[in-house]
């Protein structure tokens, strides 16, 4: 008898552990990108909110137009652009109350800016006077993350805290495509999952990492998909659907708020610039493709939208438009003067106490600067 | 029915605990004292460890102040470091040095720089509880002594007691601390005992200073964990040749005693630095760098090493031919005669 034949004339009866324990069909994600600009779900939005997030694109649009600019005038760094990807940003930061968490990824600071962030602050990292430009406890928004993925552990453990104070926070953790190949995408989810923890994981997909096309990054029909094996809802939606953004986070969030526990997000959705200055997009995609992306604009959605249904009145035109310039002037003036930077800080954060170790080398750098300053001193004279 | 006169009880101050038990005292008493305090890891809870140090937590004070986690050390860490945004003081477990190593990224990353990267504002009172070093028979992946990392990294403290008292405070200390503290755990004292009482344990000691276990006047030996013991043994040998060892133990790696370090070395004149991770690159060439840099008028002889050789920990058959013994260490002193001899 082959073993073909003895497996067929016995049959035993699984063990309790291979028995499926959820019905994964309810944590399935649509096959379709979720919408509601355009369709009939439209119609039970609150037109004032479609107003809101109107005029919260066009300054978000200015922002990256302007961070972007003092890119080129080398007052930036660095600045990952998220044009294109507002919609997600701006929603990000609508989804959440006061007392919620945001965690960020670098290219995520238009969502910390959303959320009521200081522009000058929120590019502090990308200027390079200092990591991380404002009190996270105070913001409740965790500094920019640059490594991928690590903030989504982070965001995990912020939220299992809070809930084991009592506290009914949220943590809404963003992280881009590439990053879902990440041991801490994994952990974090899978962590998320089985402790119930009220977090909402938010992936743009944005179709690069960097120049990697998504479909070198996964094999998933998804990456909403993914969501299924560690047993949370995953919900796809048009990330350049204002509306639509709003009202799939909203749910995740409030979802998580009454203890049903994890979401994962995945917003479609487009990389309109490179990935940074330093990045050359020609050399891994067509401008064809960047042009159909900019039929599918989020700014344009939305507009369209509210034409349509008359709730684009001149009056709200001229208003985002002028508080938006008003932003970007203020951020300009304020990032082309100089910071003024202590050097001696360098030592000032690294323990609560400094080492004898560190007391050493802040006593060399001090008298490095004492000379320098006599030099300079003897120089004037 | 006969009345039986009872015996006076005389609270027996001390009686011998291992250091694994002193650990989990001070996890114990660390968590009732503060509620903020919550033990984390992988088989921390019902188990209590594969060492047992973690024995009773979960019982005492439940299961979400002691949490068996999923089986990821990245997530661990990674989890601790959002708990700790959030106002609690994380004690990690890492099970295994070798198995600390996907969590480098967190700790490397994350929790060491996090308060240099907020100014202040977001420290991150994280213990990671790392067993090391070898000397147990363990097979692959389980012996690593990897505190050259850590030593590596700035905004961690790296610390590690050889005794029964300091296991006690030194973690104590490290819980309290308001940085993060990589609390090397040598394995292969976890059942070393001393006398030890439990219910008025051993002040807790700051961390950052070194002891010296043993006085001497011919050479010092400046050691750390599961190497002190060792050292203690060949300074009691050594006797025999007539050289009167003093035995330094370092207790804190990051921060570096080099106060008591160099008033040693300028005592004796000569230094050995002795530890099982190997030589190359390793804690020993820094700490005779340190010692070379303050003590060079003071020195008869070059300082030696004597580590554990520059290969992969080996497997369990062959490690005795790996670790420092007492041998290596005498072999080294007699080199110490060098400038008497040249």
């Amino acid at each position: 008898m082959t073993v073909m034949e003895q497996r067929g004339a016995y049959r035993p009866t699984p063990p309790p552990a291979w028995q499926p324990r959820t019905d994964p069909a309810p944590l399935l994600p649509d096959a379709e990108p979720y919408r509601v600009l355009g369709t009939d779900a439209v119609e039970k939005v609150d037109p004032g909110l479609l107003r809101r997030l109107y005029a919260e694109l066009v300054r978000g649009r200015r922002y990256n137009t302007q961070a972007t600019a003092l890119t080129k005038q080398g007052r930036l760094a660095v600045y990952p652009s998220s044009t294109g990807q507002e919609a997600c940003e701006v929603a990000a930061a609508f989804a959440l109350q006061e007392r919620d968490w945001l965690f960020p990824s670098y290219r995520d600071t238009l969502a910390a800016v959303a959320r009521g962030l200081d522009p000058l602050s929120a590019l502090t990292l990308l200027r390079g006077d200092w990591h991380t430009g404002y009190d996270p406890r105070e913001a409740r928004i965790a500094p920019l993350s640059t490594p991928l993925a690590t903030q989504l552990p982070h965001a995990v453990g912020l939220a299992h805290a809070a809930r084991l104070k009592g506290d009914d926070v949220v943590a809404l953790a963003m992280v881009g495509d590439g990053g879902t190949s990440e041991g801490d995408f994994h952990e974090a989810l899978n962590f998320a999952a089985v402790w119930q923890a009220p977090v909402v994981f938010l992936v743009q997909n944005n179709g690069f990492a960097i120049s990697v096309p998504l479909a070198k990054q996964t094999a998933a029909p998804s990456l909403a998909h993914k969501a299924v094996g560690y047993g949370m809802p995953g919900r796809l939606v048009d990330g350049n659907d204002a509306a639509a953004m709003h009202e799939v986070l909203g749910e995740a969030v409030a979802r998580a708020r009454a203890g049903g526990g994890p979401t994962l997000v995945e917003a479609v959705t487009y990389r309109m610039e490179a990935h940074t200055n330093a990045d050359d997009a020609t050399r891994y995609r067509h401008d064809s493709e960047v042009a159909a992306w900019r039929d599918h604009d989020p700014i344009l959605l939305l507009e369209r939208e509210l034409t349509e249904r008359g709730l684009l009145d001149e009056d709200l035109k001229r208003q985002a438009g002028d508080d938006a310039e008003a932003m970007a002037a203020d951020l300009r003036e304020r990032m082309n003067q100089d910071p003024q930077l202590d050097p001696m800080d360098l030592f000032t954060h690294v323990y609560a106490e400094q080492t004898s170790q560190l007391r050493e080398q802040a006593a060399q750098l001090r008298a490095e600067l004492e000379v320098a300053s006599e030099e300079a001193e003897e120089e004037a004279r | 029915m006969t009345t039986v006169a009872a015996k006076p009880v005389t609270p027996s101050a001390t009686k011998p605990a291992t250091m694994a038990q002193a650990l989990g005292r001070a996890l114990r008493d660390s968590m009732a004292d503060d509620p903020s305090v919550h033990v984390l890891g992988e088989d921390v809870g019902a188990l209590g460890g594969v060492f047992r140090v973690t024995d009773g937590l979960a019982e005492e004070f439940g299961e979400d102040r002691c949490t068996d986690t999923p089986l990821a050390e990245a997530g661990i860490l990674g989890t601790a470091v959002g708990m700790a945004m959030y106002g609690l003081r994380p004690v990690v477990e890492m099970q295994f040095d070798a198995f600390a190593y996907p969590a480098f990224e967190q700790l490397l990353s994350h929790v060491a720089k996090m308060r240099n990267r907020t100014r202040g504002a977001m420290p991150m009172p994280i213990t990671v509880r790392v067993p090391y070093g070898g000397g147990i028979g363990g097979v692959e992946h389980h012996s690593d002594s990897s505190e050259a990392y850590y030593m590596a990294t700035p905004g961690l403290h790296v610390v590690t007691p050889a005794t029964v008292a300091d296991a006690y405070g030194l973690l104590r200390a490290s819980i309290a601390s308001d940085d993060p503290v990589v609390f090397l755990e040598p394995k292969r004292l976890y059942w070393s005992k001393a006398d030890w009482n439990p219910a008025a344990p051993t002040a807790v000691e700051p961390i950052g200073r070194a002891v010296v276990r043993r006085t001497g006047r011919s050479a010092t030996l400046i050691t750390y964990g599961p190497s002190v013991p060792v050292c203690m043994e060949a300074a009691e040998a050594a006797r025999a040749e007539g050289w009167d060892l003093e035995v330094v133990d370092l207790r804190s790696l990051v921060p570096f005693d080099d106060e008591t370090v160099a008033a040693s070395v300028r005592r004796t004149g000569r230094a050995v630095v002795v530890h099982e991770s190997g030589g190359f690159g390793g804690p020993g060439g820094e700490i005779a760098a340190r010692i070379t840099e303050r003590c060079f008028h003071h020195l008869e002889a070059p300082v030696l090493r004597v580590a554990g050789f520059d290969i992969p920990y080996p497997p369990p058959m062959l490690e005795k031919h790996h670790l420092p013994g007492v041998d290596r260490i005498l072999d080294a002193v007699a080199r110490l005669q060098w400038e008497a001899e040249s």
